[in-house]
């Protein structure tokens, strides 16, 4: 096997809430190459949104090691992780989490930023991320302006436009309806397929994890199973839904 | 250096949105500063303004005028002041010859008198004197002319006539070739004084007429034949005052053989002395408003604190996104600095403005002329500056030091 993308080794994430210690991640050890599409799955409380903290740099590991593409990162200070956050990892959340106050645009114009890149360059990356998601025509509307699915898919610009090996999804289909979810999937999936992009997405939902390549399982803090699992393919389910909701508008 | 100039440059474009996104909110938060720096600019000009009317009529008092009088001292008894005198002009005569620092010097000699013309009567002052007092302390001629050395030789009962005494006798009649009566003698005003003003004390110093000084000792007041009552002399220039006193004592002391041991019998005051005194009670009134003007502007700059610490907390969640996207510490740090700066230079410039407005306001009600330096208004707007980096580093620091995580769950 290649050397991984993520590389996890015995990690411990404790958290001090007054009189006891949280321990949020007990003894994680983790490896997912490139080009994977890998789901974590468990219910609230169960660490995956600390272990999706940590791969993206958010956060350090109390105990353990964390390589990101070969450099240990999980004992870097903050600048050096901001570094590592612009430059490899894209984030897509729950409830987007754009800037309401600016364009879809300037939404994702927003990493490049901090990259001092020119106005220019960042305007054209940013119009170039906005049509490979579909949403060309909504270059200078508010979020406001915009439905879940295309605040989600701007969202998936921003987190695309810096071209990043590894892109974390939080809950990303969270707000969205079926319909919505599966075509954001889609989208996740078309990028992990065409443009090799590695994608760790954490979900509660057992149809939505489906459409991964491998599931990780985690309760308590530990990994509880890791397995392949075949891929469904998003947009065949959107079909699906497509047909069966004419099938039963007809009957 | 180039990535650094773009940063900056995103984060000013950044807090100018941000400024613009809040129009209401920036108007009263500037407002503080805005006020400050307004006041800072209006008290420097009236400041200014003021000094120059004061310097201005301290000129008009005459230029580089040194007073010298008799004193009682010791050895001449206690005797009245003018008794004590012993003052002559053949001591003027002595130092003008002498003190290479004295360019003229006059006799004076001073009586209140009544003028009488018709059925008017003024009491004014009456100065008997030279030629060269007029030059000495000011004046010029406004219609007329001078009087003569024929005219002192010969003790002529001729008169120069100040602009008050002209106005309370003559009204607007031309003066020049009329008789008025000083006493019991008929003069003949050959001259009208230009009008001077008051003194900075409040003297007016157009309430007088001036005569040759022998007249005045014949037609006056009965005076020994060379007595004067005051010398006013001029330095050569203002930075010769001081040299030209210390000559004047040492050589009025030689005249009147005074030893090194005994007091003067006479006494020196100088214009510059009066003028030192008017600049110390200035300046301190000055130091006083421009202290309430900067402290102000301090509540100006806590008030923008206070409003950049309430926008930190309102833009938690965007300040988590823009550190998960990868913003470093720095980046967070200057985009609030440079917000604050923004802000208070944005007050700085308007309240220069409102400033300036108000200057030129009073100065065209007032009829003085207010100026500020080009200095000032750098200070001006260099302080609206410094205030912005000085109450925006802790709201900065603030937002710079959130976490990730945390900022991100915000509500």
């Amino acid at each position: 096997m290649e050397t991984p993308l993520i590389e996890l080794e015995h990690v411990d994430k404790d958290y001090d809430a007054g009189p006891v210690v949280v321990r949020a991640l007990v003894d994680v050890s983790l490896r997912i190459a490139r080009g994977e599409f890998v789901a974590v799955v468990g219910t609230s409380g169960s660490g995956k949104s600390t272990l999706m903290n940590i791969v993206g740099c958010l956060d350090r590991p109390t105990h353990g090691h964390y390589r990101l593409d070969r450099v240990e990162v999980g004992r870097r200070s903050g600048d050096a992780r901001a570094l590592v956050r612009n430059r490899m990892i894209g984030f897509v959340f729950q409830g987007y989490n754009l800037l309401a106050r600016s364009s879809a645009l300037e939404n994702v114009e927003l990493p490049l930023v901090y990259r001092a890149v020119t106005r220019r360059e960042r305007k054209q990356r940013a119009a170039g991320a906005l049509r490979e998601v579909g949403l060309e025509n909504r270059q200078h509307h508010k979020p406001n302006q915009l439905s879940g699915g295309q605040q989600q898919r701007v969202a998936i610009a921003r987190a695309l436009v810096t071209a990043p090996p590894l892109l974390l999804a939080d809950e990303p289909t969270g707000n969205l309806d079926t319909r919505t979810s599966f075509e954001v999937l889609s989208l996740l999936q078309r990028l992990n397929r065409d443009n090799g992009i590695t994608i760790v997405l954490v979900t509660h939902e057992a149809d939505i994890a489906a459409c991964a390549s491998r599931v990780i399982t985690m309760r308590d803090g530990r990994i509880l199973s890791d397995a392949e699992s075949p891929a469904r393919d998003a947009g065949q389910l959107l079909r699906d839904l497509v047909d069966g909701a004419t099938f039963s508008d007809s009957a | 250096m180039s990535a650094v100039f773009v940063r900056l440059w995103n984060a000013v474009i950044l807090a100018f949105t941000a400024i613009a996104g809040a129009k209401v909110r920036t108007v009263l938060t500037v407002l503080g500063i805005l006020i400050g720096v307004a006041a800072v600019v209006i008290v420097t000009a009236l400041g200014t303004g003021v000094q120059e009317r004061i310097t201005a009529q301290i000129k008009s008092l005459g230029s580089n005028v040194i007073y010298i009088f008799p004193q009682a001292n010791q050895s001449s008894g206690a005797r009245g002041v003018r008794g004590a005198g012993r003052l002559t002009e053949a001591d003027g005569k002595a130092i003008l010859r002498e003190a290479i620092s004295v360019g003229s010097i006059v006799p004076s000699l001073q009586a209140q008198a009544q003028l009488v013309l018709g059925d008017k009567n003024v009491a004014t002052i009456v100065v008997g004197t030279v030629r060269g007092y007029l030059e000495v302390r000011g004046f010029t001629i406004a219609a007329g002319s001078n009087f003569t050395e024929t005219d002192e030789r010969v003790k002529a009962k001729v008169c120069l006539l100040g602009n008050t005494v002209k106005q309370n006798l003559f009204g607007h009649e031309d003066p020049v070739g009329q008789i008025v009566r000083i006493g019991r003698y008929p003069f003949r005003v050959v001259g009208l004084l230009a009008i001077k003003g008051q003194t900075p004390s409040g003297d007016d110093q157009d309430d007088r007429v001036v005569i040759p000084a022998g007249t005045f000792r014949s037609r006056v007041l009965p005076t020994a034949p060379g007595r004067v009552h005051l010398l006013m002399a001029s330095a050569t220039h203002a930075r010769t005052v001081s040299r030209a006193t210390a000559q004047i004592e040492a050589i009025l002391r030689q005249r009147h053989h005074i030893g090194p041991e005994r007091e003067s019998d006479f006494g020196i005051r100088t214009q510059a002395e009066f003028l030192r005194t008017q600049e110390e009670i200035l300046s301190t009134l000055r130091a006083l408003l421009v202290g309430i003007a900067l402290v102000s502007l301090g509540v100006g700059g806590i008030g923008v604190m206070n409003i950049m610490l309430v926008s930190v907390t309102e833009r938690t969640r965007e300040i988590g996104i823009r550190m998960a996207i990868g913003a470093r510490q720095g980046d967070v740090r200057v985009q609030f600095l440079v917000e604050a700066v923004t802000l208070c230079f944005l007050g700085g410039v308007v309240g220069t403005l409102l400033g300036l407005g108000v200057i030129y306001g009073l100065s065209r009600a007032l009829g003085w002329s207010m100026l500020l330096s080009p200095l000032a208004l750098a200070v001006a707007l260099a302080t609206s500056f410094a205030c912005g980096i000085f109450f925006g580093s802790w709201p900065a620091h603030r937002a710079a030091q959130l976490d990730p995580i945390d900022a991100l769950r915000h509500e």
